[in-house]
């Protein structure tokens, strides 16, 4: 079985479902003939030519824009937008246009699509290639909200959100795009959606996470000491639609929760998990439920891995929710 | 002799001829010019017909929401024959792709009427289930997408639907409808810059009413026409009479057959005025000039025009306008009276469409409000 980085399960991924589904295009900025700023649609023009791996002009409210009127027009797009800091000029399109066609045409208007973008900090990106804005998608009605934290699984959940009927944000940690590496089946497989991974089982205490976070999670656990408190460490994989079962499961077990995300703290995703197991699961709590996220800031640049969930951190959060 | 500093351009030439005309307001016309058009006289009567239907639906319409009975109306009056005029010429398997006023070609190609009425009242006939205020119509027979309230953000998807048809080579066009307003916006300039860098068969409409609410096209931008701003991106662009409904007809024929050959994007200025309230929540006469607006709304009334040009031409005879009017007008009152009594669309509605398949969550959060829901009088 080949060993694969992110960059290339997400190539895999396209490449046979291009090669499958003849309206499969790709759009975005220096993704055609340079293959993506990351590489990840390398050689895919090459295969599937200009008219289905467009090179577009500067401008992500038009790639997005365009790419509704192709999925309108029964195409099914991938747009891929270089940076999630760079979304905004598109969010009005994403918000008020894709995340809403369905419901306010009454089904007549479907616009099934997926938005790849790389996100988050760890890559001294600074302000503008660092962010991390899921709960600003997961919040918006309408949108499913997809990050894989490992090849595997970003080409099973790839090739099932080529194949939805609903739009998807497809968010990719690209501090690990390289350094997460591990075996990816040759061929087709799919990933469901809304289905959460228990990365290891543990009694102590439950960990949520996702993206590039699980690997900082489990660098905490592994080099920190934190595995002598048994957490259970699940990575969400799909914020939208949320495995909540999964998630309540492990709290009524544990009692204890640790919720880690890079975003900033307030009203992240966080906050909505922690939300759903104070409603869900309040009588099987044991400890506060504690989160670890970025600043309330802008994102910085010389302290980026002072802003950042470390190790250590989530060493202390574990520790200190396990021994309350 | 070559000066020391460059002189700047100020704009392109040609632009500044008057906008293309075939009927004179007052009904007139050159012969030799109209036959040159050859434009079938069914065709002529279908304009026709069209216009005066919109006309009559949105007189009743807009007294209805004085009346209280609908929440909101926003009129096409006055603008009738770029509405009509335009989508006449596309063809039938062409998408429109619409702002505000251009529900009257959703009807001109097929859009029941009865469909349309109930999208008003937001009722469970309405197609797109009581989703959006009056005014957003939408369908797929009609091939008329389902607009938002935001302005030009319809545009890009214009040219992506005309970017996919060219891909699949099915020979359609897709025309992208917008006001003078949507000129100011964004998404017009990349909706523009994308259709000329890949060359998409999209006919983009502008209907310069002059007005956007209170902001006259003067404070809209700096440039006298709309048209020049589709020439910096490569689109060759034709400013016509917007109440002359065949120049807008033969003007719009030429440009989506240009678009149909792959001569790439187009762009029409149907240059109007909205004589009417930007909707039924707006006072125009805080704010401008309505002496200007009565010159509008008689003198250059596209209705009036075209009229007497049928007349002049022998192909209407008054009793024969006064029987379609009839005709029309019960129509309307018929469909009106059945629309208005249907229910409004079950609670369910609420959650469907948001995905393709009611997720749990969405159930969930239903049967909260269910619960909490006053309990209907049993008898």
């Amino acid at each position: 079985m080949p060993v694969y980085n992110i960059i290339q399960a997400v190539n895999d991924a396209l490449r046979l479902e291009m090669r499958k589904n003849p309206r499969v295009v790709v759009l975005g900025e220096d993704v055609g003939r340079f293959g993506g700023v990351f590489r990840a649609t390398t050689g895919l023009q090459e295969e599937f030519g200009k008219d289905r791996v467009m090179d577009t002009p500067l401008a992500e409210a038009g790639i997005i824009g365009t790419a509704i009127g192709m999925a309108l027009y029964g195409l099914r797009p991938v747009a891929e937008i270089q940076f999630a800091d760079f979304i905004f000029p598109a969010f009005d399109q994403i918000v008020n246009e894709l995340a809403k066609f369905r419901y306010r045409s009454g089904g007549e208007y479907p616009a099934p699509m997926v938005i790849r973008t790389p996100y988050g900090g760890g890559i001294r990106g600074g302000h503008y290639h660092s962010q991390s804005p899921e709960a600003l998608f997961a919040h918006t009605a309408g949108l499913k909200v997809i990050i894989p934290s490992n090849p595997y699984d970003a080409k099973g959940l790839l090739l099932t959100a080529l194949r939805d009927e609903d739009p998807v944000m497809f968010l990719e940690p690209k501090r690990v795009y390289r350094a997460a590496r591990g075996e990816v089946p040759e061929g087709e497989y799919t990933i469901p959606f809304g289905q959460a991974k228990i990365v290891r089982e543990g009694q102590g205490l439950t960990v949520l996470c996702y993206g590039a976070m699980l690997h900082v999670v489990m660098e905490a656990l592994e080099k920190q000491g934190a595995a002598e408190f048994d957490p259970e460490v699940i990575d969400l994989r799909s914020l939208v639609p949320l495995d909540t079962e999964t998630i309540l499961e492990s709290v009524r077990k544990t009692g204890r929760v640790v919720i880690v995300h890079e975003a900033q703290k307030t009203c992240g995703f966080g906050a909505e998990l922690s939300a759903l197991i104070a409603e869900k699961a309040l009588l099987h709590l044991e400890a506060p439920i504690v989160r670890v996220c970025g600043l309330d800031t802008p994102f910085p640049y010389t302290l980026e891995m002072e802003y950042l969930p470390s190790p250590e951190r989530i060493t202390k959060a574990i520790a200190d929710t396990a021994r309350f | 002799m070559s000066t020391a500093v460059p002189t700047p351009v100020a704009r392109p030439s040609g632009l500044d001829q008057a906008p293309y005309q075939l009927i004179a307001p007052d009904g007139r016309c050159d012969a030799a010019r109209i036959d040159a058009c050859a434009v079938p006289a069914a065709q002529l009567l279908a304009l026709y017909r069209g216009m005066l239907r919109i006309r009559l639906m949105d007189e009743r319409l807009l007294t209805m929401q004085r009346q209280g009975r609908i929440s909101f109306y926003g009129e096409a009056r006055g603008q009738e024959a770029a509405v009509v005029g335009t989508a006449a010429a596309l063809g039938p398997e062409d998408y429109i792709v619409p702002a505000l006023r251009e529900a009257g070609a959703a009807l001109y190609r097929g859009l029941p009427l009865a469909a349309y009425i109930a999208q008003i009242f937001g009722n469970d006939h309405d197609l797109t289930r009581g989703r959006q205020m009056p005014c957003h119509p939408g369908s797929r027979a009609a091939r008329y997408v389902t607009m938002s309230s935001c302005i030009g953000t319809q545009l890009p998807h214009a040219t992506g639907m005309a970017m996919a048809a060219q891909q699949l080579r099915d020979g359609h066009v897709i025309a992208g409808y917008m006001g003078d307003g949507a000129t100011s916006e964004g998404d017009f300039h990349v909706a523009l810059n994308f259709a000329g860098v890949f060359r998409a068969p999209v006919v983009f409409v502008c209907q310069n009413n002059q007005w956007a609410i209170s902001t006259p096209v003067s404070q809209q931008t700096a440039t006298p026409t709309m048209a020049e701003k589709a020439l910096a991106y490569g689109l060759p662009a034709v400013r016509c009479d917007g109440n002359d409904v065949l120049a807008c007809y033969v003007a719009m024929r030429a440009l989506v057959a240009r678009a149909r050959r792959g001569e790439g994007p187009q762009f029409l200025e149907a240059l109007t005025y909205r004589v009417s309230a930007h909707s039924s929540s707006d006072d125009p006469s805080r704010y401008r000039d309505e002496s200007v607006t009565a010159v509008w709304r008689e003198a250059r009334c596209p209705l009036v025009r075209f009229r007497a040009f049928l007349l002049g031409r022998g192909l209407l005879s008054p009793e024969g306008d006064s029987a379609l009017r009839e005709e029309l007008d019960a129509e309307v009152r018929a469909v009106i009276t059945a629309e208005e009594s249907v229910a409004p669309p079950p609670l369910r509605s609420l959650i469907e469409d948001v995905f393709a398949l009611v997720p749990p969550h969405l159930v969930e959060q239903l049967a909260e409000v269910a619960a909490a829901l006053p309990q209907k009088p049993a008898h």
